[in-house]
C-alpha cells in the first residue's frame, strides 16, 4: 500500500521502491537499536539494584547517541594478518541478514516491506546469512577465540533452526499459510483468536491445541534465542571463555555493526514469534479506530501494538540475560537435539492429528 | 586414511576477562577437549618475602595486606598471630575477639566475591553485582572501624590499630539480620539453577586422595569431603569458644568434589561464620585493644611457623627472627598458590568453558599467587 | 524416561524462580549512588590523604621512619639558640628548622602507620579522597611553610653558626692547649 502511494506520489517505480526499502530502517530497526541498547542497559541496571546511564539526558535516553558518536570516532584497528575482504564483508553481510528479514514482517495492515506468499520461510531462510556471516568474521579475525566463537555459533545457528521449522511447520499446518499478513489477519478480532490459543473458531479443535501451541510457543521461543546468540545461550561470544566470541578483532564502526545486527535481530525474531502465536499486529480487544468510527487510527493502533508486542519479547529476552548462566556448548546441543527437536516433534504429530479431526 | 590433526594451543591471558587477574593458562586443545593446561604466573610478582626482611615487623603488615587483598583482614590475622607466637606475647579477650568477628566478616566478604565472580564466569551476571552489593556493606564495616575499605592494617601485633566504632556492634548485628534472607536469595538465583547445575556438578572433580596429594586445604579440600578446619583442628586465636559446624561436600548435585560443592561450601561457610560473629558479638568483652602492643618489637632469635585458616585455605606464616627489629626471612605459605598446582590434573578431557568454571571454583588470587 | 521429565521441570522451575527474583529486583531501589553529584558520606575514621599540620610539626622524622614506603621526607637544620622558632599547639618548644617536608602520594599507601607515633600529632589523615593529577610530580606536596630560598638561608645560617662554632672552638683549643703539646699527647 506504501508502496503504490510511493510511486504515485513520485511517479517512479525506483525512487518508490528505495524509499520503501530504507523506511524499515530509519523509521524503525534504527531508533529501535537505539532505543533497545539503552533499555538493556537501564533493565540490567534495575534488575542489579543499580541506576544504569544516568548522565546523557533524561535517565541517560541519549547515551547511545553518545555512544555511537564515540564509536564512529574510533580507530578502525585492521590487524596485519587478517584476511581483509572477508573482514571487511562479514559486519556488512551480518547486518543484510537481519534487516533483510524485516522485508517480510507486517509492520501494521498497511505497512509491510514485501507481502511475501512466503514470509516466513523467507524470513528462516535469510536469517541464515548471520552464520555465513559470523564464520567470515571469525575466520578472517585470525584469531583463536574468534574462530572457535565461530564454529560455535555455526553449530547453534544450524541446529537450532531445526525446532524453529518444526514449530513453524506446525502453524502452518493449522492455518495453511506461509504468508505473515494472511497469518496475522486470520488472528483479528480479540486475544482469544490468537494461535497461542489455539486460533480463531471456537471448535472442539481449538481447545485441543492450546497445550500443544503453549509448547510450541516455547520452543521456538528458546531456539530463537539461540538463533540470536543470547544468554543463555550466547556462548559463540562468551565473553567469559572467549573474550567477545567472533567480533574480538573488531571495533570502532565495524563493531558497532555487529551490535546493531544483534540487536535487530532480537527484535526480528520476536516479532515473527509476536506474529505466529500472538496476532502480529493485531490488538488483543478491538480497535479504537472501529469504535470511534476513524478508520485512518487503525494502522497506528496496529504499528502500537506490534511493536508493544515485539518489544515485550524483547524485554524477556533481556530478562533471561540477566538471569540466568550461560550453557556449555555440549550442553546446547543436548537441549536442542535431546529436548527441542523431540519435543517438536510430538507436537507437530498431536497436532498433525488434532488437525484431522 | 587418519587425518593428520595438530593440537592448538591457545593462551588465555595474562589479559582475559575470568582469570581472575593476570594469570596465563597454556591451554592445549583439541578442537573444544582440553588436554592440558600450564599456568604461568610471576604477572604480579612484588617481592613481598624479599620486601619484608627491610622492614620492621608493624611495617611488614602493609604488604602483608596486598597478597590476598580480597581477605586482608585474615592474612594479617594471620600475621601478628605468628608474630605474637615469636614474642611470647599475650593479646587481651577483647582483641582476640573483634579479631574474629572482623576475620570471619572478612570472610564472608571473600566469599561473596568468589561466588559473585563464580557466577560471573558460569555466565550469570546479577548474581555477582548482588554479591557486591552485600559485600559493600561489610567493607562499609571496615571503613567505619579503621577508615580503609580493602587494606585495613588494622590488625597489629598485640592489638588492634582501633578500638570498635560505639556504632559497629549496632551495624554489625544489623547486617547479619540483612545478610541471611539474601543468602536464600543467592541459593535460588543461581546455586539451585539448573543451568548453573548443569554446568559445574560433575565438573573439574577433585578425588579426596588427589586433594590431600597437592596439599589442598581450606574449602577446596572440604569441598572432596573431608573436615579439615584449623580453627577448630588447630585452633587458634578464641576459635575453640565458638559454635560452628564445618560444611563438607556431599555431592547434592553430582559427584563428591566437583566444583558445585566447592562453590557450595562457600555459601555454607558464609552462613557458619555468620553464627560466629552472632556469638562473638554477644561475649564481647570491655577492654583496651592497644595496651599489649608492644613499643618496640624485636622478638628474641628464632623461628616460627604458624597457620590459620584463611578464606581460601591455609594461609602460613615462617619467620625467621636474628633478633634485630627486622624479621631475617618471611616465607608466606599461601593456599591460592598451592591451589592453582591442579590446575592441570583437574581440567584434562573437560572442555574450554570448564576451564573457567575450574578455575573459579578453586577461587585464586592472583595477588597471593605472585605474591 | 522420568528423569527426562524431571530435567525439563526442574529447568523450567528454577528459571522462573530466578526470573521471579529479578523481576522483585526491577522495583528495588538502587543501592548506589550517583557519584560525582551526590557523595557518599564518609565515616570519621577514613583514611584519605595525609595532612600536615606545619605549624605543630618538630622535624623529629618518626613519621619517615615509620613509612613502609619510604614516601615521607623530612630535612631539618637546627635552629640557632638566638632565633625563635615558636612553639607547637601543645606548648613544645621546637628546635629545628624543617627547611623541606614532602610526601609522594604517588608512593603513599594510606597503611596510617606515619600518624601514630608523631608526638605532635600534626599529621594526620584527612577524608579527600579527589586529588588525581596528570602529572606524577604534581602528586608530591611539600608542607613546609618556608620557600626554598628561606629554607637556603636557615641552612646557610646553621652552617654558618656551625662553622664559627667550630671556629670558636678550635681557637679556644688552640688557646688552651698550643698544637705542639696535642701532638706529643697523640
Amino acid at each position: 500500500m506504501t508502496y503504490d502511494f510511493f510511486s504515485k506520489l513520485f511517479g517512479s517505480d525506483l525512487i518508490a521502491a528505495l524509499i520503501q526499502s530504507l523506511l524499515p530502517l530509519f523509521i524503525f530497526i534504527l531508533p529501535y537499536a537505539l532505543f533497545a541498547v539503552w533499555w538493556e542497559r537501564k533493565v540490567s541496571a534495575h534488575m542489579q539494584d543499580r541506576l544504569g546511564p544516568m548522565r546523557v539526558g533524561w535517565h541517560g535516553a541519549l547515551q547511545t547517541i553518545a555512544d555511537i558518536l564515540k564509536l564512529f570516532q574510533k580507530e578502525d584497528i585492521v590487524a596485519s594478518s587478517i584476511d581483509k575482504p572477508l573482514f571487511n564483508i562479514a559486519p556488512v553481510l551480518m547486518f543484510v541478514g537481519t534487516y533483510a528479514a524485516f522485508a517480510a514482517i507486517p509492520f501494521s495492515s498497511v505497512f509491510i516491506g514485501s507481502n511475501l506468499d512466503l514470509g516466513v520461510f523467507f524470513i528462516v531462510a535469510v536469517s541464515g546469512f548471520s552464520v555465513a556471516a559470523i564464520l567470515m568474521a571469525g575466520w578472517a579475525s585470525d584469531n583463536k577465540y574468534s574462530l572457535i566463537g565461530a564454529m560455535r555459533s555455526a553449530a547453534q545457528i544450524i541446529s537450532y533452526e531445526i525446532p524453529t521449522i518444526l514449530v513453524i511447520i506446525t502453524i502452518v499446518m493449522v492455518t495453511g499459510t506461509l504468508n505473515l499478513t494472511t497469518l496475522s489477519e486470520m488472528q483479528t478480532g480479540h486475544f482469544w483468536n490468537w494461535m497461542i490459543l489455539g486460533g480463531p473458531g471456537s471448535s472442539l479443535s481449538k481447545f485441543l491445541l492450546i497445550p500443544s501451541m503453549i509448547l510450541g510457543f516455547g520452543i521456538i521461543y528458546i531456539s530463537t534465542l539461540a538463533e540470536v546468540n543470547r544468554t543463555p545461550f550466547d556462548i559463540p561470544e562468551a565473553e567469559s571463555e572467549l573474550v567477545a566470541g567472533y567480533h574480538t578483532e573488531y571495533s570502532g564502526m565495524k563493531f558497532a555493526m555487529f551490535f546493531l545486527a544483534e540487536y535487530a535481530n532480537m527484535l526480528a525474531v520476536s516479532s515473527v514469534v509476536a506474529a505466529l502465536f500472538f496476532g502480529g499486529y493485531q490488538s488483543p480487544c478491538g480497535y479504537l479506530g472501529n469504535l470511534i468510527g476513524l478508520k485512518w487510527l487503525i494502522p497506528i493502533e496496529q504499528i502500537f501494538w506490534f511493536t508493544a508486542k515485539g518489544l515485550f519479547f524483547v524485554f524477556v529476552q533481556m530478562w533471561l540475560r540477566w538471569t540466568l548462566p550461560r550453557l556449555r556448548v555440549d550442553q546446547l546441543m543436548n537441549t536442542c537435539w535431546k529436548y527441542l527437536i523431540p519435543l517438536a516433534f510430538v507436537n507437530l504429530i498431536i497436532i498433525g492429528l488434532i488437525t484431522l479431526i | 586414511m587418519a587425518l593428520k590433526t595438530e593440537h592448538m594451543t591457545l593462551n588465555m591471558g595474562p589479559q582475559h576477562p575470568s582469570t581472575h587477574g593476570v594469570l596465563r593458562l597454556e591451554v592445549e586443545l583439541e578442537g573444544e577437549i582440553i588436554k592440558s593446561v600450564q599456568p604461568h604466573i610471576g604477572y604480579l610478582h612484588r617481592c613481598f618475602e624479599k620486601h619484608a626482611e627491610a622492614m620492621t615487623y608493624p611495617q611488614v603488615i602493609p604488604y602483608v595486606d596486598r597478597m590476598d587483598y580480597l581477605a586482608a583482614m585474615y592474612n594479617e590475622f594471620g600475621y601478628a598471630v605468628a608474630v605474637e607466637k615469636l614474642l611470647g606475647i599475650q593479646v587481651p579477650e577483647r582483641v582476640e575477639y573483634i579479631r574474629v568477628i572482623m576475620g570471619e566478616f572478612q570472610r564472608i566478604a571473600s566469599h561473596l566475591v568468589a561466588v559473585g565472580t563464580y557466577g560471573l564466569d558460569i555466565g550469570a551476571f546479577t548474581p555477582f553485582l548482588f554479591c557486591f552489593r552485600d559485600r559493600e556493606r561489610i567493607i562499609n564495616l571496615f571503613e567505619m572501624t579503621c577508615g580503609a575499605r580493602m587494606l585495613y592494617n588494622y590488625i597489629w601485633v598485640g592489638g588492634l590499630s582501633h578500638d570498635l566504632h560505639p556504632d559497629f556492634v549496632r551495624n554489625a548485628k544489623e547486617f547479619v539480620s540483612y545478610f541471611k534472607p539474601k543468602v536464600k536469595e543467592l541459593n535460588d538465583l543461581l546455586s539451585y539453577n539448573r543451568i548453573f547445575i548443569d554446568r559445574t556438578a560433575n565438573v573439574g572433580i577433585l578425588p579426596l586422595e588427589t586433594a590431600i596429594n597437592y596439599g589442598i586445604s581450606g574449602p577446596n579440600l572440604r569441598g572432596s569431603g573431608f573436615e579439615w578446619d584449623i580453627r577448630k583442628d588447630d585452633t587458634y586465636s578464641v576459635y575453640n569458644k565458638f559454635d560452628f559446624d564445618i560444611p563438607v561436600g556431599k555431592g547434592l548435585q553430582g559427584t563428591v568434589g566437583d566444583c558445585w560443592d566447592r562453590y557450595y561450601i562457600r555459601i555454607q561457610e558464609m552462613g557458619e561464620s555468620l553464627k560466629i560473629i552472632e556469638q562473638a558479638l554477644e561475649q564481647l568483652p570491655e577492654g583496651d585493644v592497644t595496651s599489649a602492643i608492644p613499643k618496640r618489637i624485636k622478638p628474641p632469635v628464632g623461628q616460627v611457623y604458624s597457620r590459620v585458616e584463611n578464606p581460601k585455605g591455609e594461609l602460613g606464616y615462617f619467620i625467621i627472627s636474628n633478633g634485630s627489629p627486622n624479621p631475617f626471612r618471611v616465607k608466606v605459605k599461601g593456599p591460592s598458590f598451592v591451589h592453582l598446582g591442579i590446575m592441570n590434573e583437574l581440567c584434562k578431557g573437560h572442555m574450554i568453558a570448564d576451564v573457567i568454571a575450574i578455575l573459579g571454583s578453586i577461587d585464586i588470587v592472583l595477588g597471593e599467587v605472585d605474591r | 524416561m522420568i528423569q527426562y521429565f524431571k530435567n525439563i521441570y526442574s529447568a523450567i522451575a528454577t528459571i522462573f524462580i530466578g526470573m521471579k527474583i529479578t523481576f522483585k529486583h526491577l522495583f528495588v531501589p538502587a543501592v548506589t549512588i550517583q557519584y560525582p553529584d551526590v557523595k557518599p558520606k564518609l565515616p570519621d575514621r577514613e583514611r584519605n590523604r595525609l595532612y600536615v599540620n606545619f605549624d605543630d610539626c618538630i622535624g623529629c622524622d618518626q613519621c619517615a621512619r615509620a613509612c613502609p614506603v619510604e614516601c615521607i621526607t623530612v630535612d631539618t637544620v637546627k635552629g640557632l639558640p638566638t632565633e625563635d622558632l615558636g612553639k607547637t599547639s601543645q606548648g613544645k618548644k621546637k628546635a629545628l628548622w624543617v627547611t623541606s617536608f614532602t610526601i609522594d602520594f604517588a608512593k603513599c599507601c594510606y597503611c596510617q602507620l606515619c600518624v601514630f607515633p608523631c608526638p605532635t600529632e600534626c599529621i594526620y589523615m584527612t577524608d579527600i579522597y579527589e586529588f588525581s593529577e596528570y602529572e606524577r610530580s604534581n602528586l608530591i606536596y611539600n608542607f613546609s611553610i618556608l620557600t626554598p630560598k628561606e629554607a637556603e638561608e636557615k641552612k646557610a645560617n646553621y652552617a654558618r653558626f656551625e662553622a664559627e662554632k667550630a671556629a670558636e672552638k678550635a681557637a679556644k683549643a688552640a688557646a688552651a692547649t698550643p698544637p705542639a703539646n696535642a701532638s706529643k699527647e697523640q
